[in-house]
């Protein structure tokens, strides 16, 4: 399969010149930026009508992408890959960045994701924020967020997308310690930024190969010349980049920082952690696929990834009692899936932007589920105080339902169509890639099941187990369904989780789409297992996770204390399957000590050894103390070592 | 021996490069006899700004493409040795000038409100400030190995009583360490000097000088050994200066005793003035000692900012946290300019100003802040945001250039640091790519500590009537920043931006002289090099 595989890799597509409405993208980006400058710049002035202009500027984003989408597929396939060079960022010399915005399939796709994904939970956090005293602020943060990841799926080269890259890390950041007087957000924060930056390392160590290389950081000339790199090169920037992705993307062996950052409000955990921002490996990993293509070595490290992933999402998820930390594990799931698509390569890389955007709908939807629910239950989060929600919150429940379907594959909810094509590819491998890879998918998609179903029961169904119990603030539980600039944004992407996975997949219109950006789809030749077989069983794996849950959960009432003996299993689960014991054994508490060590090092030891010589020059350190009373003796000692040293000096000079 | 002056110039200007050394030497001398301490402030605010705005001719006349020094101006002084009283300017020295101009003013409106010691009065200190602008101006703009070296050692007596006089608890040990350091670097290089005067005879037709165009010309002649005796000179003063690992104990004491003003242009400023040092003396002068002992810096600068980094996290005195952010940025200076890229070297000159607008304006919020809570240690506070929003947010604004985040100034040097590195360098670019991970860190962690949680700390509490008292942010007497210091801090916040996105301006200025400097030691560049 190589040779054609080369074939697809040495026509990068052809890049043609933005006019008109593309040669303007720019208003994509600078119309969030522009929101987020007067929002924080601002101040309180703007209190008043923040979140009005916050919610316009996206909302016109969204407008011109729509508009600008339109114009795309006016084109002909061929001409559907366009940059609009803005200016020279970073020129010395050979290097030139330029600062530029690449219009095709690919960025329009995440464009859209982005602004109208983004647009809804904006419109969501007017009542989900009301009553913060921050909320301009939040967003202000919001608006940047929006900004910063359009550049990053919009720039043109490997430099302008770090920018974005790192911009929305930032934005991740600031919106994850928003309670930034709780120390747990504030750590959660922190955490994330530096797990991230482990992984923009590797980004970065990326770029200088491809400088050192080629010369060049710019998309369209390391893809018309990914040729010239020898393999062992090709090799090292993909998993270089694949380590990018794995810090942003919550990807083994960083994926620890995506469940904590879900301390930020919860429509930042919908858009940011959910939506968009965690794809961004995805989207890198597909984005460089002219690299990917050469490397057959990279592309099994990247499923290798995305395998293990998944598999560690679904089981932790369905230990959680946190409904957004099984949210957050479900979505570091899913991201495996997507993963493991892209890394299967041209047969795969379309699949994975599917499931990516049919995921940010149905996602992004049971996150502002659960964030109605908290809102309804004083932010409660602990789903052992809920239980039979589904009456009190009519809209949440059935929006909720819906994402919930779509989530775990039920026909024709949209995961079905996208995971299953997913779980299709990865048992097209060959030999035992099909057999392991493509079990691990479909053992993944019975788990989500599990999870979920258990997640929807203890949430909505069953005993009301808060009627009995206080908040931690001593105030009762009054649940009530939330208003409907909230239900509204639910509903639009619960229809979104309904439909999207049919649309996009009906006559492989999504996969063909892409193709410009992404390269003609290989169709799946042979599968380990019967083809036709495997929509079946990834159903009825489907249905027995949710009858196991339904045995453990449904079928008895829920314990408000969780029970302290579970088996091995579960107690390694709920401890994140020790990933965080081991950064913390591995990197904090080493890290720690040696910053601890170096400190006194360097006051006791360099610094005790500069001063004991200057001591001893002195007499003693009395000595030395006094000679700032007597500059004269000093300037005479001065003189004396200088006289010394100029003839050392010139006697050395001469005689070498 | 030539007897009659000369004033050669070039470019047309060389008046302006005397104006902005003198006015603000006449200018310090004018403040130090004035007795009212307004008016003190008032008369060296004036004299900065006039020096900023004569600092726009001097940009507008130098011609990037243009000769190598420019505004150039030459007067005989010591003809027996063959020293010239020579000023002139390449891209890098006109960037530290323009810097200078911009940090001058800011600092005088960051100290204006700051409590002297006892008996201490403002006229002293704002007369010793721009005395000390003279003589920074004249160390970058020296282009005579000699006056060089004179600039050198008289930068210290202003700083020495600047610290000495007006520092905090420890000044005077804080102070005398300083001086004693420099003073060791200073003769050091004077041995140097002497012996470059000498051997300079060697290839100059038996006629000994210290012109720098002359030198620059024929030391490369100069056998290796030679080379390497008189780099080692020059070397061991620019190591101290902009200290390098294990020279730099002296930095965290004198920053940390230091007025805030003036630890924003020590660091900010003067250290820089080694790293300048390798770029316009050791490259050029000694091009084969440069090559040759390229490994021991290299391996100093990575030290540098790991080590720094690493004890910058472990730093629980804020003050003393700028002295080892700043030890680690020395470091990728340090690795750009000795990794011989133009995008390497280009990316250390940009550093140089980087660094001095990032981590003056870190410097600067971190006075605001022990000001306010007269304590400098960071666990003396907690969560200061609630009580100073916009204090913190600027901080934290300064703290994300200070960590190279794309979109501020800082990354943009910091990435041709090391993409410039790397092809030459890979071992020592992953490396200092290491240091970005440490970066984030000691920003963060420090933010998180002094900023976030809830509101504590002896300095918060206290305030508040008696430890263990629970604060309630209404009544703690905490205002958030005033209209100073919103002034003083906008332009940073505007130049971090500006240059994170749009840094041409000072590149172009930058580049030819880049260029010129790498091609001085024999050098091609490694990707797209002839």
């Amino acid at each position: 399969m190589t040779p054609t595989l080369l074939a697809s890799a040495a026509q990068a597509p052809e890049v043609h010149a933005a006019t008109g409405l593309a040669g303007s993208a720019w208003i994509l980006v600078a119309l969030p930026a522009f929101g987020a400058l007067v929002l924080l710049v601002g101040g309180k002035r703007t209190n008043a009508w923040g979140h009005l202009l916050g919610i316009l500027t996206v909302v016109g984003a969204f407008a011109y992408g729509l508009a600008l989408f339109f114009n795309t597929t006016g084109l002909a396939e061929g001409d559907r890959v366009r940059e609009a060079s803005l200016f020279s960022w970073i020129h010395v010399n050979q290097l030139n960045v330029d600062f530029g915005l690449r219009i095709d399939p690919l960025s329009m796709t995440f464009v859209l994701l982005i602004t109208g994904v983004g647009a809804l939970i904006h419109i969501y956090s007017v009542g989900y924020m009301a009553d913060d005293d921050g909320r301009r602020r939040f967003f202000g943060y919001l608006n940047l967020f929006v900004a910063a990841m359009l550049i990053l799926v919009l720039g043109n080269s490997f430099v302008t997308l770090y920018l974005g890259w790192e911009g929305v890390g930032l934005a991740s950041y600031l919106l994850i310690g928003w309670y930034q007087n709780r120390p747990s957000a504030a750590t959660a924060a922190k955490k994330a930024f530096l797990m991230n930056r482990v992984g923009d390392v590797g980004l970065a160590v990326a770029i200088f190969l491809l400088f050192k290389n080629l010369g060049t950081t710019q998309y369209a000339e390391v893809f018309a010349r990914v040729g010239e790199l020898s393999p062992g090169t090709v090799t090292a920037i993909t998993i270089l980049l694949l380590l990018g992705a794995c810090g942003k993307s919550g990807q083994f062996p960083l994926q620890a920082w995506l469940p904590d950052a879900m301390e930020g409000p919860t429509p930042v955990s919908a858009l940011i952690h959910a939506a968009t921002m965690v794809t961004a490996g995805v989207y890198l990993i597909a984005r460089s696929n002219p690299l990917y293509n050469l490397t057959a070595d990279g592309r099994l490290v990247v499923v290798i990834i995305g395998a293990i992933t998944l598999l560690i999402g679904c089981i932790i998820g369905c230990a959680y009692d946190d409904i957004k930390k099984v949210l957050a594990y479900s979505t570091v799931s899913q991201i495996g899936y997507m993963v493991l698509a892209v890394g299967l390569g041209p047969v795969g890389y379309a699949l994975g932007i599917m499931h990516l955007v049919a995921h940010g709908f149905f996602k992004a939807g049971l996150f502002l589920g659960a964030g109605s629910v908290m809102h309804a239950m004083n932010d409660e989060v602990d789903m052992r105080k809920f239980g039979g929600l589904a009456k009190l919150m009519p809209v949440t429940f059935i929006t909720f339902l819906i994402g919930y379907l779509a989530l775990i594959g039920i026909p024709p909810f949209s995961g079905f169509f996208t995971k299953d094509a997913i779980i299709e590819a990865a048992f097209g491998q060959e030999g035992w890639r099909g057999w392991v890879f493509g079990g691990a998918a479909i053992l993944g998609a019975g788990l989500t099941a599990f999870y979920m179903t258990r997640l929807v029961l203890m949430t909505f169904f069953g005993e009301q187990r808060w009627k009995k119990l206080k908040s931690e603030d001593g105030r009762d539980f009054h649940p009530h369904e939330s208003g409907s600039v909230m239900t509204v944004p639910m509903i639009i992407l619960a229809i979104g989780s309904f439909g999207a996975g049919w649309y996009f997949s009906a006559g492989d219109r999504f996969v063909d789409w892409l193709a410009p950006s992404v390269g003609a789809r290989v169709e799946v030749e042979h599968t380990v297992i019967p083809h036709n077989l495997i929509p079946y069983i990834t159903i009825a794996l489907a249905v027995i996770g949710v009858l196991l849950a339904w045995l453990f959960v449904g079928r008895k009432a829920v314990p408000v204390v969780k029970p302290a003996r579970v088996s091995p299993i579960v107690k390694a689960a709920r401890r994140d399957l020790y990933g965080n014991a081991l950064n913390e054994a591995l990197i904090a508490r080493p890290g720690t000590w040696l910053a601890r060590a170096l400190v006194f090092f360097d006051n006791k030891g360099v610094d005790g050894l500069v001063n004991g010589i200057a001591a001893s020059f002195g007499g003693s350190s009395g000595r030395l103390r006094r000679l700032q009373t007597g500059f004269v003796r000093s300037y005479a000692l001065s003189m004396l070592a200088s006289g010394i040293l100029v003839v050392a000096a010139l006697l050395m000079v001469r005689f070498s | 021996m030539n007897t009659t002056p000369v004033a050669a110039t070039s470019g047309g200007g060389s008046g302006l490069l005397l104006a902005l050394l003198l006015l603000p030497l006449l200018g310090g001398i004018v403040v130090a006899f004035l007795k009212d301490d307004r008016m003190a402030k008032v008369t060296a605010l004036t004299v900065s700004l006039v020096e900023l705005i004569l600092v726009i001719p001097a940009w507008i006349t130098y011609v990037p493409t243009g000769s190598r020094l420019q505004l150039a101006l030459s007067v005989n002084w010591i003809p027996s040795f063959g020293v010239h009283f020579s000023l002139g300017i390449d891209g890098i020295a006109l960037t530290m000038i323009a810097l200078i101009g911009v940090l001058t003013p800011i600092v005088i409106g960051g100290s204006w409100a700051d409590k002297l010691p006892e008996g201490r009065g403002a006229a002293g200190f704002y007369s010793l400030l721009l005395i000390m602008q003279t003589g920074m101006v004249g160390v970058f703009a020296a282009t005579d190995v000699f006056l060089f070296y004179v600039f050198f050692e008289a930068v210290l007596v202003p700083m020495y009583f600047l610290v000495g006089r007006f520092g905090g608890p420890r000044r005077q040990y804080a102070a005398m360490k300083f001086f004693l350091y420099s003073l060791l670097g200073g003769l050091v290089m004077l041995a140097s000097v002497i012996g470059l005067y000498v051997v300079s005879a060697d290839y100059n037709g038996g006629v000994g000088t210290l012109d720098w165009t002359t030198l620059a010309r024929v030391m490369h002649e100069a056998p290796t050994g030679t080379q390497i005796w008189l780099f080692l000179g020059f070397f061991v003063a620019f190591a101290i200066k902009a200290p390098l690992v294990p020279l730099h104990t002296w930095l965290p004491d004198a920053t940390a005793e230091a007025p805030i003003g003036t630890g924003v242009l020590l660091v900010g400023v003067l250290d820089k003035i080694g790293t300048f040092g390798f770029l316009r003396y050791c490259l050029p002068l000694f091009p084969a000692a440069s090559k040759d002992l390229a490994p021991l810096v290299l391996v100093l600068s990575v030290a540098g900012i790991l080590y720094g980094a690493l004890l910058a996290a472990g730093q629980n005195d804020m003050k003393r946290l700028m002295a080892y952010i700043s030890i680690a940025h020395f470091g990728f200076i340090g690795l750009g300019i000795f990794a011989f890229s133009t995008q390497s070297i280009a990316g250390s000159a940009l550093y140089m100003v980087n660094h001095g607008l990032a981590t003056g304006m870190l410097f600067l919020v971190v006075g605001m802040v022990v000001s306010r809570g007269e304590s400098r240690l960071i666990s003396d506070y907690g969560g200061l945001s609630k009580l100073t929003p916009l204090l913190a947010g600027l901080f934290l604004f300064a703290g994300l250039s200070a960590l190279s985040l794309p979109g501020t100034n800082s990354f943009v040097s910091e990435f041709l640091v090391l993409v410039g590195s790397y092809p030459n360098e890979p071992v020592y670019a992953i490396l200092g790519a290491i240091g970005m991970i440490l970066a984030a860190l000691y920003v963060l962690w420090a933010y998180q500590r002094v900023f976030q949680g809830p509101v504590r700390g002896n300095a918060l509490v206290g305030l508040t009537g008696g430890p263990g008292a629970a604060p309630d942010p209404a009544t703690v007497p905490v205002k958030d920043l005033n209209g100073r210091e919103r002034l003083v801090l906008a332009p940073l916040v505007a130049l971090i931006l500006f240059l994170g996105f749009y840094p041409a301006p000072v590149l172009n200025v930058l580049q030819p002289t880049v260029d010129a400097t790498l091609s001085s030691v024999g050098l091609a560049d490694p990707v797209g090099g002839k």
